[in-house]
């Protein structure tokens, strides 16, 4: 049975029309589609034009769940691309793998490509870095959470729309005003746990689990249910009590809303920006992600979101170049500079950002360094430097479901945490036992 | 007196057979076995190492409180779903069965729903129901009720047995209608004329005939409630609020796929391969024994 199968997989690859060149391909697997999907398919065509010995071919394989679920069952079948992307939240899975994976410096290292490490923002770097500093993959798409601002909502509730929101204490009075002025929907968000924890606890420089943050090892532990992170989650069950917090669910759900112009406040990724400049029809601005006035050392950083490109094991070393090449052309300063342009998330390197500013595009478009500044304005701590659990995406959905029940008001927000918290260990350990 | 066709030798009954006994020696016993066997270890997601741990994923599960009120959810889910999609089904199958001008049309039309996809069916239902733009929801608003079900289990709960059941109503009509088509029309006279009215007739005559088709329907529908009702539940709530939704194939899916844990993964589907095979062995012995053939 299993040599009929192969021969039937011989036979098919066989027949399959291969092109007749000699350069060498590199298969390129991600999960854009739609805007992004076009640019990523402009980079690499860039790309092949900008040389001759290597050929990207990008190919789409669904959303991050899926692409990462396309990678490792493609490992397993002994099929896999040379260049896998994979969202934040996969990073300690991927770290864990060390025969499937082939770190980033290493790659750099052999193919003799332009690589400097010290080029990349720490923050964005830093999350994907061993706690030595070494480049284990390359940031590819990052962003970071912001307050978007309708301004012609508040000034229909009365509110001065140029009104000061850095802290959540004058984001309070704000929605009291917003609700007293008649408006349905003063606040809303996207990514919650995201957002309101794990940012929220980088931001405070408060931690989000144990071993910073689950960088130092595998035997980590949620500190969710902190003091901070409790405050806060209660704070916004009372919001949503009273309605000032609208819950619309676990995704980015609340974007339809805020863009159709229902909604006065937005807590979402710095790269929602391409779609309500695109929708909007209000007058619309950008501010940094409130912080709670004197909690932690507020306001430290942001993390980031979105997703790295990981190097896969078990390919030709004149393939390893060719993945080089490709990888320091998408980290040079006129194709980052473009990226950062066109989409709304961070620069990877200092350069591009500074290209960028030098360009007059932030001028042009106020509020589009808001993400920059607050995710470089400090050395990242252990707190703040990024989050690196096994079972994150699951994890996550149990803190949504912990969430969900603060927002019914089922629990208080002591008792979600604290049960988000045990239940998450249990994943936890279980990633444990199965990365020995 | 039994018809039965007898073969000589052995070669041509097994070709007959081999087809059957090949796909499901593939697509049955192959996976199922591997589901075992792997049920038995925790491997890392990439299969670079493996650890043998017994029975130490069933007890893992088995200790966990929300591993044990999936079952309940489950349970609750596929009683709904297979109520919701049989008795309006039968339903309409009595009225169509007495259309005597259009019931061809009237057919057409019941069965269209059966064509649309759970993930598809999914998608419309919660585009409905959608808390801020859904035309349903909007209603209910005016109406004074505030449909929230990304927070409220019981509407969760409530819009997806509505979501699976819808398509299946088609399917389980077209049996109902079949079958009432095939009672025989002499016994239904004869019961009128013995001044029996509709619902004496239905009751005491029709229903009887048509046990065994309801009882295939019941089989068939409560496999459908616990298999592939997950397009459904993945499209409109995830599993959610709180776990409320979270069927126990769908606790298969988001363990092996979103969090990675085969061995966790394999255990739930040995475990729901138990449950499955006993829930039929006792419609089978209890059941059956109240159906006419």
């Amino acid at each position: 049975m299993r040599k009929f199968l192969l021969g039937a997989i011989a036979a098919t690859t066989a027949l399959s029309p291969i092109a007749a060149s000699a350069q060498t391909e590199i298969q390129f697997w991600h999960a854009f589609t739609g805007r992004l999907g076009e640019l990523v398919a402009a980079q690499v065509e860039e790309f092949n034009a900008s040389q001759s010995d290597f050929t990207v071919v990008a190919s789409h394989k669904g959303n991050y769940s899926e692409t990462l679920n396309a990678g490792i069952a493609a490992f397993r079948a002994g099929e896999q691309p040379h260049v896998l992307m994979v969202f934040e939240v996969g990073t300690a899975t991927m770290m864990a793998a060390e025969g499937a994976i082939k770190p980033v410096y290493e790659v750099m290292a052999e193919s003799g490509a332009e690589f400097d490490p010290d080029a990349y923002i720490g923050a964005v770097k830093g999350y994907y870095t061993t706690t030595d500093g070494q480049m284990l993959s390359l940031p590819f798409n990052s962003s970071t959470p912001v307050l978007w601002v309708n301004r012609d909502a508040m000034e229909a509730a009365g509110v001065d729309p140029d009104t000061d929101l850095s802290t959540w204490q004058k984001v309070d009075e704000v929605l009291e005003q917003l609700k007293a002025g008649g408006e349905d929907c003063p606040l809303v968000t996207a990514w919650q746990s995201w957002i309101h924890l794990e940012n929220l606890s980088a931001y405070h420089d408060v931690p989000f689990a144990t071993r910073d943050n689950g960088f130092a090892g595998l035997d980590t532990e949620l500190a969710l249910n902190g003091e901070a992170q409790v405050a806060h989650l209660a704070k916004m069950g009372e919001w949503a009590k009273d309605g000032k917090f609208i819950y619309t669910g676990r995704r980015n759900e609340g974007g339809a809303n805020f863009r159709g112009g229902e909604c006065a406040l937005f807590t979402e990724s710095s790269a929602g920006y391409a779609g309500i400049k695109a929708e909007a029809e209000f007058d619309f601005d950008v501010r940094p992600l409130p912080y709670w006035e004197g909690v932690g050392n507020a306001p430290q950083n942001t993390i980031i979101g979105g997703a790295s490109l990981w190097v896969m094991q078990g390919h030709e070393a004149e393939e390893y170049k060719g993945v080089g090449e490709f990888l320091s052309f998408l980290s040079s300063t006129p194709v980052q500079a473009k990226w950062h342009q066109d989409t709304g998330y961070l620069p990877i390197t200092a350069a591009a950002g500074d290209a960028t500013r030098e360009a007059g595009f932030y001028e042009a478009n106020p509020g589009t360094d808001v993400a920059v500044k607050q995710m470089t304005a400090n050395e990242p701590t252990a707190n703040s430097k990024g989050i690196r659990l096994g079972s994150f995406d699951q994890i996550r959905g149990i803190i949504d479901e912990e969430l969900e029940a603060i927002w019914a008001g089922d629990k208080t927000a002591q008792e979600a945490m604290d049960s988000a918290k045990e239940r998450g260990d249990a994943l936890l350990r279980r990633f444990e036992q199965a990365n020995k | 007196m039994e018809k039965r066709v007898t073969f000589r030798g052995w070669l041509l009954p097994l070709c007959l057979i081999a087809p059957q006994v090949i796909i499901s020696a593939v697509f049955f016993f192959y996976p199922a076995g591997q589901a075992i066997w792997q049920s038995l270890f925790i491997p890392d997601p990439f299969g670079l190492s493996m650890q043998y741990v017994g029975l130490g994923n069933f007890e893992y599960l088995l200790s966990d409180k929300f591993y044990r009120a999936s079952f309940v959810t489950t349970a609750v889910f596929s009683v709904l779903v297979t109520l919701a999609s049989m008795i309006p089904a039968l339903f309409l199958a009595v009225l169509a069965d007495r259309l005597i001008k259009g019931s061809g049309v009237y057919r057409t039309l019941l069965i269209w729903p059966y064509a649309v996809a759970p993930a598809v069916a999914g998608v419309l239902w919660l585009f409905m129901f959608n808390t801020r733009v859904g035309v349903v929801s909007w209603y209910l608003g005016q109406l004074g009720y505030d449909w929230n079900h990304v927070l409220n289990g019981n509407e969760a709960m409530g819009l997806v047995v509505v979501a699976s059941a819808w398509g299946r109503i088609s399917y389980n009509f077209l049996f109902f209608f079949a079958a009432l088509q095939s009672v025989p029309r002499s016994v239904i006279e004869a019961a009128a004329i013995d001044g029996a009215h509709f619902w004496r007739r239905f009751f005491g005559i029709v229903l009887p005939l048509i046990t065994p088709t309801a009882f295939f329907l019941l089989v068939v529908n409560v496999v459908y409630a616990f298999f592939e009702t997950f397009g459904v539940i993945h499209t409109i709530t995830g599993g959610g609020p709180q776990q409320t939704t979270t069927i126990l194939v769908y606790k298969v899916f988001s363990d092996g796929f979103v969090g990675q844990d085969l061995g966790s993964s394999s255990a739930q589907s040995v475990i729901l391969l138990i449950v499955v095979g006993l829930l039929t062995v006792l419609q089978f012995k209890f059941v059956e024994k109240r159906v006419h053939y």
